[in-house]
């Protein structure tokens, strides 16, 4: 039986907006094992989004229980989310959200250098994972605003690979380029989820469930179907 | 655990330059703040340690002697207050002093010049305890001849050998002493000295007894000691004599100048405070700019630990640099102003000014790290996901 990496069990997540209560989740369950390719599919509003802040330990349910790797969040103060975020978890976001200041390579360094690693190794490292995620190497040097954006989302996807995270979590990483881009980068997340990294994306865009071998849908904050 | 040496890990380094950099006219203005700072409040030191320091420089040796004098209605200390004041421990020399003022005269091509002195007649050992020749030698016991002060010399434009009048009496200047500057004990630059007899002469009707008596203690600890017992012995049933001590003057000039500058880095640190409010106005703002980046170093693993020190860093920083330039600005325009102005540097470059310069310095970067303090403190506590968020 294959290993369960992120375990969501009824989970509920409530925002308060004046008296309304909204049930941006409502007693969510859902099982991701290792190694597995997962799209969450919804409109927008259906709560795809706080389910992914949720796996990346971004944010706790208000009810129920989000164990990744077998640690459940809700017990974790803000250090140990940090620690388990950074060891465990790569971002990758719909606006890139690249350090304007630094350069390529220096924003895949980021990670890093919060893990400690010493200035030679990680830019080796670094300019490794810009390798591996199909960077024209004379860009390394270059800052965010002189790339394009499947370049800077390249660069983004490097940047979650440098502390060797078990999941990539992407959120709508294709939804800011057009569609030869954005197959471009699903290609590479569907390499790095062969090479064993499991991946899950966040899109409402249904060419992409092409690349899952796993869906969840979601409406209005529950799980429609889970197919897989 | 890990501790990620900020400096060693010179990529955080990297990122407050750069962040300094990327608004570079407030950052700019920010240091201009600190600069300014730094200025005023090393400046202002220096300018009251300049001033304490030129008002006892013009005070000679003044720290080792008592001073006593017959209290008003009394006219003169006797030879047996002398006698009881040598019985005292600790004290190395009494040295009585007679002394009265009177108008030289001296005659130099024709035109008479005056010039009011003081006439002192003290024994010829005791002297050797007071003063230093210039040059010369000391006057003979029982002569007519002379020793006169600095000043008198210069401004008479006396040489040895040569006569002064005093009162239809011709004084032989014999020795001519060595410029002492402001005394408490004799006035000695604009002073003449010669024997008891021609003394005598000059002031027939002076009483028996002396004006003031001078007390040299053996060592300077024992000073408030040795004035009791004085005090005790002479004005034991009734008030005949006050004593003090020179070092008195010293001790209370020393309290009037720190509290001046004290008054004056007072004056100056406001303008450090207002240096640190903009600190921290310019660092807020920069956290409430930056938020979306903060949000994403969280995101991609940043600590409250790691933000936090990210952004004292920066406040650091921006604080050694500017007060560094405060204190480069503040030497350089000092050295300006006194070689400017007063045409004398050295008291500038005493140890004294500089540690003003150094205190000014690290008031700079504590200013600074504190201004930086609360927005270092709001980045670290935002939320991730609230961080992300911002637009």
């Amino acid at each position: 039986m294959p290993e369960t990496i992120a375990d969501i069990r009824k989970v509920t997540k409530v925002y308060t907006l004046g008296e309304n209560k909204i049930y941006a989740l409502n007693k969510v369950s859902a099982k991701i094992e290792k190694g597995d390719f997962v799209t969450i599919m919804g409109s927008s509003g259906s709560g795809k989004s706080t389910l992914l802040n949720m796996l990346g330990c971004l944010d706790l349910p208000t009810s129920g229980k989000v164990l990744i790797n077998n640690t459940n969040l809700s017990k974790l103060d803000d250090d140990g989310l940090t620690s388990l975020r950074r060891n465990n978890i790569g971002f990758i976001f719909q606006q890139f959200n690249l350090i304007q200041t630094l350069t390529a390579v220096e924003n895949v360094e980021i990670p890093m250098i919060f893990n400690g690693a010493s200035p030679g190794k990680r830019r080796k490292r670094a300019l490794k994972l810009l390798q591996k995620a199909q960077l024209p190497p004379e860009y390394a040097d270059h800052k965010p605003s002189e790339l394009s954006g499947g370049q800077q989302q390249r660069v983004a996807i490097a940047r979650a690979l440098a502390n060797n995270p078990t999941i990539l979590l992407a959120d709508e990483p294709t939804g800011n380029l057009d569609s030869k881009t954005g197959h471009g980068v699903m290609e590479l997340l569907r390499e790095l989820n062969q090479a064993g990294t499991t991946v899950i994306v966040v899109t409402h865009d249904p060419r992409m469930e092409e690349y899952s071998r796993t869906t969840i849908r979601l409406q209005d904050g529950e799980v429609v179907n889970e197919n897989s | 655990m890990r501790i990620p040496d900020p400096l060693k890990n010179n990529m955080y380094a990297e990122l407050a330059r750069r962040n300094l950099k990327r608004q570079a006219v407030r950052t700019a203005l920010a240091a201009i703040g600190i600069i300014i700072g730094v200025i005023a409040i090393s400046s202002m030191g220096i300018l009251g340690n300049s001033l304490k320091l030129s008002v006892t420089d013009s005070f000679s040796d003044i720290g080792d002697k008592i001073i006593v004098s017959p209290v008003p209605g009394e006219d003169y200390i006797t030879d047996k207050q002398v006698d009881q004041i040598k019985k005292v421990s600790n004290i190395e020399s009494v040295i009585p002093v007679i002394s009265g003022g009177e108008i030289v005269e001296y005659k130099k091509s024709g035109t008479t010049i005056q010039y009011y002195v003081a006439i002192y007649d003290i024994k010829k050992d005791d002297m050797d305890k007071l003063v230093d020749l210039q040059e010369g030698r000391y006057f003979k016991p029982g002569s007519t001849e002379c020793v006169v002060g600095s000043g008198i010399a210069k401004n008479l434009d006396l040489k040895l050998g040569q006569k002064i009048e005093i009162d239809g009496s011709n004084l032989r200047v014999v020795g001519i002493l060595k410029e002492r500057g402001l005394g408490f004990d004799i006035n000695t630059d604009s002073g003449v000295f010669t024997s008891s007899e021609m003394y005598g002469k000059l002031y027939p009707d002076a009483d028996e007894g002396y004006g003031t008596v001078i007390v040299i203690v053996k060592d300077i600890d024992k000073i408030d000691s040795v004035m009791e017992d004085i005090q005790e012995r002479i004005n034991k049933k009734e008030e005949l004599v006050t004593v003090f001590a020179t070092n008195m003057i010293t001790e209370s000039l020393d309290s009037v100048f720190r509290s001046i500058s004290l008054f004056l880095m007072g004056i100056g640190s406001i303008s450090l405070l207002v240096a640190g409010v903009s600190i921290l106005n310019v660092m807020l703002m920069s956290t409430m700019e930056r938020t979306k980046e903060i949000g994403i170093m969280k995101a991609v693993g940043a600590s409250r630990r790691d933000i936090l020190k990210m952004f004292l860093l920066e406040a650091l920083f921006l604080g050694v640099i500017a007060s560094t330039a405060g204190a480069i600005l503040t030497i350089g325009g000092s050295y300006l102003i006194m070689s400017l102005l007063v045409k004398n540097t050295s008291y500038l470059f005493t140890l004294s000014s500089m540690f003003y310069v150094v205190e000014g310095f690290f008031f700079g970067i504590a200013t600074s790290l504190l201004g930086g303090m609360y927005p270092a403190w709001k980045a670290s506590m935002m939320r991730p996901l609230d961080a992300l968020r911002y637009e």
